[in-house]
């Protein structure tokens, strides 16, 4: 899987989310879980906007200065006996991990969750390289046991599965023969997890964040799987976007008290995992051999751009989690493991207008995401400024937009063109107007009027209206 | 007090009611109340569809229209946010950034203009009936009224607020999404639909003409027996 998922169109993506009312049930129970259980952590904390602006400064700080600590980051790996490798594409990436892995004479590669990992496609690099490679993070199993179901949430990517599609998929695919109970397809997918776990010679983690000064990387998770993968395994590799780095360990606290809560509204997650090179001499844990591939992928044509904020993300879905339009179209009709208002910017940023341009459309710019994203990420403006990439840099707009809006300009620019529109409104729609609505309007109205009446318009506008009761009253 | 009213497109051309509504409350009010009849639309339509360029030809319009009022008034939370934004649209444009900001300044919506400078809460309204309120969007999030709507509302005479569930979620209006992406805001739409009829509301208040073209207009082709009234128009009933 890349980044990009499905072949069809937007318009079929959408309308496929849209009847497939067990995703939106489960999308719509879970924002409403979500959403209460970041607000109830964020008061529990207190002074949440003081935090939130904290962690703008410190994404502020560490991405413009980016070059500086990823530096600061690759000598202190190298310094405790890892390795480190930037990858410019996800071909230089898939092609390093392919290598170290065969080098190794690696068979089985149990892997902890990471989106990099899905935007680069490295599964199937490994794969083809005849690798097996298991997913360990409960959520992308169960997507990668479904004959590798595209995920549709950044931290939840099972999310459109309900536990009764759960439990048919392990059914039909793994001869499970217990019911729907959370608990028993959790314990179930353990005891085969546990299996690969023991037998892999390869471990591959993401990164939640690099600390720069030390050179660890540190994990996120509610299931442990990233212990497991980073103890077990002779050799790790962990794949990081170039962009998913701190300073120090104190900004590597504020981060992941930010990530825990806004994601899901945990004051911490079950497991934090530290990891700092290969296992040293006199140590009992951790691998013998530690590699990391810092991506890029696109990244650092982002920065020093408009948009170079939208590299403060630390992927914690809190925007996911209150977008509207998300509640009824689900991840996948966003064509990109990245779905949402996070997705709506950053996908067509890294993988171009001409795939990705409605993204920036799918959206009422309600600002919901702006609003919860622990970072002050301006989302709803990035949206913004993408529509007017499309308008006005590539000419990519409808041709009949373009005229209206150009209308709009005459019309609103200048009184007076302004007054005979409206004043000509009234005629111009009179022959759609029925019992003071329009039910059944044209051009542009037309989608409009399908689902709802328009008001028709009055004849005396509120200026007329105005100027008579002036008079009227002598004034 | 000198008011200027800034009446917005829709209430010009489709919702004249509100207007009058409007400008009856402020005068009630004890305020002078003008209309600068050059004004136009705020923009926001071309620029929330990326035509920035476009965008700012109106504005520059309507900042010429209101430099000399003393305090801008607008019955939308969209549209006055909207003014409120001219500041950050003009960036870095010598001539333009401090007009903008002056107009910025001075813009108020309605319900924040009677709460947080006229200092009132009881408008002196009476209206019998069960209503619920339509928290939009721009007005919460980008201008950051949520309290004044409220403030008002529980002051009117035999009007009993019931909440409305999901309040904090868009209509699905969200100006040309509506007919852009109009599989996407009928849903929306309809979820908002349910939440009124959910919250045993007679009437649905609301302070944007947008929102409350769209939610009404869904209601009406339903046949749902809601009522939909702009927030103006319920403090001033007597």
């Amino acid at each position: 899987m890349a980044m990009k998922i499905g072949e069809k169109p937007f318009k079929e993506r959408v309308s496929d989310g849209i009847g497939d009312l067990f995703m939106r049930g489960a999308v719509s129970s879970a924002q409403g879980r979500f959403r209460s259980g970041r607000l109830n952590a964020a008061e529990e904390l207190g002074n949440w906007e003081d935090w939130r602006k904290l962690g703008e400064e410190i994404r502020t700080h560490t991405i413009e200065n980016l070059d500086y600590y990823l530096e600061l980051l690759s000598e202190n790996v190298t310094k405790r006996g890892g390795h480190v490798f930037f990858a410019e594409t996800a071909e230089e990436a898939n092609e390093y991990i392919t290598n170290v892995v065969k080098k190794n004479n690696g068979k089985k590669v149990v892997k902890s969750k990471s989106m990099v990992t899905e935007e680069i496609n490295m599964n199937e690099a490994l794969e083809n390289a005849g690798c097996e490679v298991i997913e360990s993070d409960l959520g992308e199993w169960i997507l990668q046991v479904d004959d590798h179901d595209p995920p549709s949430h950044i931290v939840t990517p099972a999310l459109h599965k309900n536990k009764e599609q759960i439990r048919d998929v392990f059914r039909d695919k793994l001869g499970y023969d217990k019911t729907e109970k959370p608990e028993e397809l959790a314990l179930f997918a353990r005891e085969k997890l546990r299996e690969e776990f023991l037998q892999a010679d390869i471990g591959i983690t993401g990164c939640n964040f690099a600390i720069a000064e030390s050179g660890t990387i540190s994990l996120v998770t509610n299931e442990g799987n990233a212990r497991m993968v980073t103890t077990i395994p002779k050799t790790q590799i962990t794949v990081m976007g170039m962009e998913r780095i701190v300073p120090t360990w104190e900004e590597m606290e504020v981060l992941v008290s930010l990530l825990t809560r806004a994601a899901v509204g945990q004051k911490l997650t079950s497991y934090i995992t530290a990891l700092t090179g290969p296992k040293q001499v006199g140590e009992v844990d951790g691998p013998e051999e530690f590699h990391l591939v810092i991506v890029d992928n696109g990244r650092s044509k982002i920065l020093g751009t408009a948009f170079q904020s939208i590299l403060h993300c630390i992927r914690c879905a809190a925007c996911i989690n209150v977008c509207p339009v998300y509640r009824h179209v689900g991840g996948h009709s966003y064509g990109s493991i990245y779905p949402g208002p996070v997705g709506a910017v950053l996908t067509p940023l890294l993988g171009g207008y001409d795939e990705y341009k409605e993204l920036p459309y799918a959206s009422t710019l309600c600002a919901a995401c702006t609003e919860a994203c622990p970072v002050k990420i301006p989302l709803h403006e990035h949206l913004l400024r993408h529509r007017q990439g499309i308008v006005e840099k590539e000419g990519k707009a409808p041709v009949f937009e373009n005229i209206s809006m150009k209308a709009f300009s005459m019309g609103t620019a200048s009184p007076s063109m302004y007054n005979i529109g409206s004043r000509l409104a009234p005629k111009a729609l009179g022959a759609f107007v029925k019992d003071d609505k329009i039910s059944d309007g044209p051009g542009p109205l037309k989608n409009w009027t399908e689902i709802r009446d328009f008001p028709a318009p009055k004849k005396d506008r509120f200026r007329d209206l105005y100027k008579k009761r002036k008079k009227e009253r002598g004034e | 007090m000198k008011v200027s009213l800034f009446v917005t497109c829709l209430i010009d051309i489709f919702q004249t009611d509100v207007g009058l509504d409007t400008v009856e409350l402020l005068e009630r009010l004890g305020c002078e109340v003008d209309f600068p009849e050059m004004q136009t639309c705020c923009g926001q339509p071309a620029y929330n569809s990326g035509y920035v360029d476009k965008a700012k030809e109106s504005m520059k319009h309507m900042i010429n229209v209101f430099e000399h009022s003393e305090y801008v008034v607008t019955p939308s939370g969209s549209c006055g946010t909207m003014f409120r934004e001219y500041p950050h649209v003009f960036k870095g444009d010598p001539v333009w950034e401090p007009r903008a900001q002056k107009l910025a300044d001075k813009t108020y919506e309605l319900t924040q203009f009677i709460v947080d400078v006229l200092g009132v809460e009881d408008v002196g309204a009476k209206l019998n009936g069960k209503a619920t309120y339509h928290t939009s969007c721009h007005m919460t999030r980008l201008l950051g009224v949520k309290e004044a709507p409220m403030k008002l509302l529980n002051k009117v005479d035999g009007l009993e607020m019931k909440p409305l569930p999901h309040n904090y979620n868009c209509c699905g209006f969200g100006g040309t999404f509506s007919v852009k992406m109009s599989e996407i805001s009928e849903q929306m739409v309809d979820e908002k639909v349910q939440s009124v009829e959910d919250s045993g509301a007679e009437i649905l208040v609301g302070a944007d003409c947008g929102c409350l073209m769209n939610i009404g207009g869904r209601i009406d082709r339903k046949g749902k027996p809601i009522k939909v009234m702009h927030i103006a128009s319920v403090l001033n009933s007597r």
